[in-house]
């Protein structure tokens, strides 16, 4: 199971980072969402994936499964959620003020 | 008692919301504004001096004991970081109304200015990994609303490139933090360390110490990533710029001081060796990019890649001198960098734009403005006996006993153009003929906070005696990671 979902966040990784390198802009914060989907998956794996077992570690209990990755998680998606809603409303205001959403040509001015 | 450790965060935090509240009442709001960062400034140094007198505070969030709740330790290198951005913010909410527009004002600045301060604090504050990450995020937050505010073309342009490496290099955080909790099965700071030294950091350990050493490098603006840094710092007004400057890659170096100085510290031939070449790297690329323009803000901008190179160079050479140089030089840099930043805005303000070469003369209008920013130039370039002497000397000192000669010698010539690139500005916008074209503009209001913000760091210089000692002692508790993990799990 890990081994799936490990190359499932790899996967989500690379594509992620191909769409980061791409020149219009709504691929580029498509391509942060995949990533942030990557890593926010990663952390579950590496919490090692159990079922059945409960979240509570007492002394002479071997099976039970770690919360901590899911707090993690819980948080890092909140916050990647706010960043990507402001991400495209910034993103929305940059091509109505440029009037592209080319990177190539948001390279900004000389200022000399 | 040890609740006193959050109030750095809550007070900020609440302040931004009460001034959520009424946007546009302006008096109203400055006022406020001043209270609330006095009142900070005043809880903070009452918690600094219970720090250096008594110790650590260490707070246990929901009384959770230490390795299972979230925990803040107020330690002294963090307690002092936190007591000088409050200094930095008093004088930016002096600042600020002189500076901004109404407009700018009305849109939330004095909220999100809040928030980005008490997201400082808490980073500096917070003793688990993924808290780091957090607080990371809440200052990041409130600096993506920040360098926008305005939303003018070239703003737009060029915070969507600093909202998008930023967010990169969080995600890259969360992934190191994810590999970390894999190995070690914590993100307390001082679990991680007691772990990381039980198995004396074999294995996949340094990679991911690398990982994290990237992480923070991207947020500090060292070599090879700093090329973001400093046209995002140019677009946004002075006072959000000089927040930046100080305060933003502030934290990712510090990061690096707190997890390089706890956690890594058993491969020092390897990461630490890195950490010399990178810093010397950051002090020439750094310099030529500043000498490189003639855009004032870009100049102060480009200072601040050599500034974090010299404080990273003390981590690298790790040895007492070189640290308590760091931890000098971090403070120095903090106070001057504010000022510069600020001087540079008034200096825009005044003369209309910031290009070298459209303005001269204006010692004729602005004598005490010039006489600033030559006292600014030498305090940054290290001249005896202002701060920046006393922090480079110390970091050349480590370096010397070290035998690392070559750092020496890129750090002094660096030194010397980080002077020049300051000079230019005196010598080619003050200096030459009286501009009878320009129209005298008020200045009232935006120099008594540059005032209070050399003539503090001046003080740091002259008064190294008084200061030198709770400096060292830091240095020492940061050579010995074991105080830290005694006192955060209590053993």
């Amino acid at each position: 199971m890990e081994i799936i979902i490990s190359i499932l966040a790899g996967t989500l990784f690379a594509t992620g980072i191909y769409n980061l390198l791409q020149k219009q802009l709504l691929r580029i914060i498509i391509g942060t969402v995949l990533l942030s989907h990557g890593a926010h998956l990663f952390i579950l794996t590496m919490g090692k994936l159990k079922t059945g077992a409960p979240p509570i570690l007492i002394e002479g209990v071997n099976e039970y499964t770690d919360p901590l990755p899911q707090a993690l998680i819980l948080t890092s998606i909140v916050i990647s959620f706010g960043i990507t809603s402001l991400l495209l409303v910034l993103a929305y205001r940059t091509v109505n003020e440029n009037n592209t959403d080319n990177m190539e040509q948001l390279r900004g001015n000389e200022h000399e | 008692m040890s609740n006193l450790a959050v109030l750095p965060i809550i007070i900020p935090l609440i302040a931004g919301i009460i001034l959520a509240f009424f946007p546009k009442k302006l008096v109203l709001i400055r006022f406020l504004t001043k209270v609330f960062s006095i009142i900070n400034l005043v809880t903070v140094s009452y918690i600094t001096w219970t720090v250096f007198t008594s110790g650590s505070i260490i707070m246990e969030t929901g009384g959770w004991d230490a390795p299972f709740g979230i925990v803040l330790v107020a330690d002294s290198l963090a307690i002092l970081l936190v007591f000088t951005t409050n200094i930095l913010a008093v004088a930016c909410a002096f600042y600020a109304p002189y500076s901004l527009t109404d407009r700018k004002e009305q849109y939330y600045f004095y909220s999100f200015f809040f928030f980005l301060i008490s997201g400082v604090s808490g980073a500096f504050l917070t003793g688990d990994l993924f808290n780091l990450f957090v607080f990371f995020e809440v200052l990041l937050m409130a600096s993506y609303a920040l360098i926008v505010l305005g939303g003018e073309k070239v703003q737009l342009q060029e915070s969507i490139k600093y909202v998008l490496i930023n967010l990169f290099s969080s995600i890259l955080f969360v992934t190191a933090i994810a590999f970390l909790y894999s190995v070690v099965g914590t993100v307390n700071m001082a679990q991680i360390a007691q772990r990381v030294q039980d198995v004396e950091q074999q294995g996949i350990l340094t990679t991911i110490g690398i990982l994290l050493f990237f992480v923070f490098a991207t947020k500090a603006a060292l070599f090879p990533l700093y090329y973001w840094m400093p046209k995002s710092y140019f677009v946004p007004n002075p006072v959000i710029s000089a927040l930046f400057g100080a305060l933003l890659t502030k934290v990712g170096i510090y990061s690096i001081i707190r997890v390089f100085s706890l956690i890594f510290v058993y491969k020092i031939d390897l990461t630490h060796e890195m950490f010399i070449w990178i810093a010397g790297l950051s002090m020439i690329f750094g310099i030529i990019g500043a000498l490189s323009t003639n855009n004032i803000k870009l100049i102060v901008a480009y200072n601040i890649i050599p500034a974090i190179g010299f404080i990273l160079m003390g981590i690298g050479i790790f040895n007492e001198d070189s640290m308590s140089g760091s931890v000098y030089y971090l403070i120095h840099d903090m106070l001057i960098k504010t000022a510069l930043f600020l001087i540079v805005g008034t200096i825009t303000y005044v003369a209309g734009t910031s290009d070298l070469r459209k303005f001269s003369g204006l010692i004729h209008y602005y004598p005490l403005l010039g006489w600033l920013l030559f006292v600014a130039a030498f305090v940054l370039a290290g001249i005896p006996p202002f701060s920046g002497f006393i922090g480079k000397l110390l970091l050349l000192k480590g370096a010397l006993s070290s035998g690392e000669i070559a750092i020496v010698i890129i750090g002094l010539l660096s030194s010397l153009l980080i002077l020049y690139s300051i000079m230019k500005i005196f010598i080619k916008g003050f200096w030459g003929e009286k501009d009878e074209s320009l129209e005298h503009k008020s200045t009232k209001g935006l120099i008594a906070p540059i005032v209070f913000l050399l003539s503090l760091s001046v003080m740091l210089g002259i008064g190294a005696e008084f200061v030198y000692p709770s400096i060292e002692s830091i240095s020492a508790y940061l050579l010995n990671p074991e105080v830290y993990i005694d006192s955060v799990l209590k053993e």
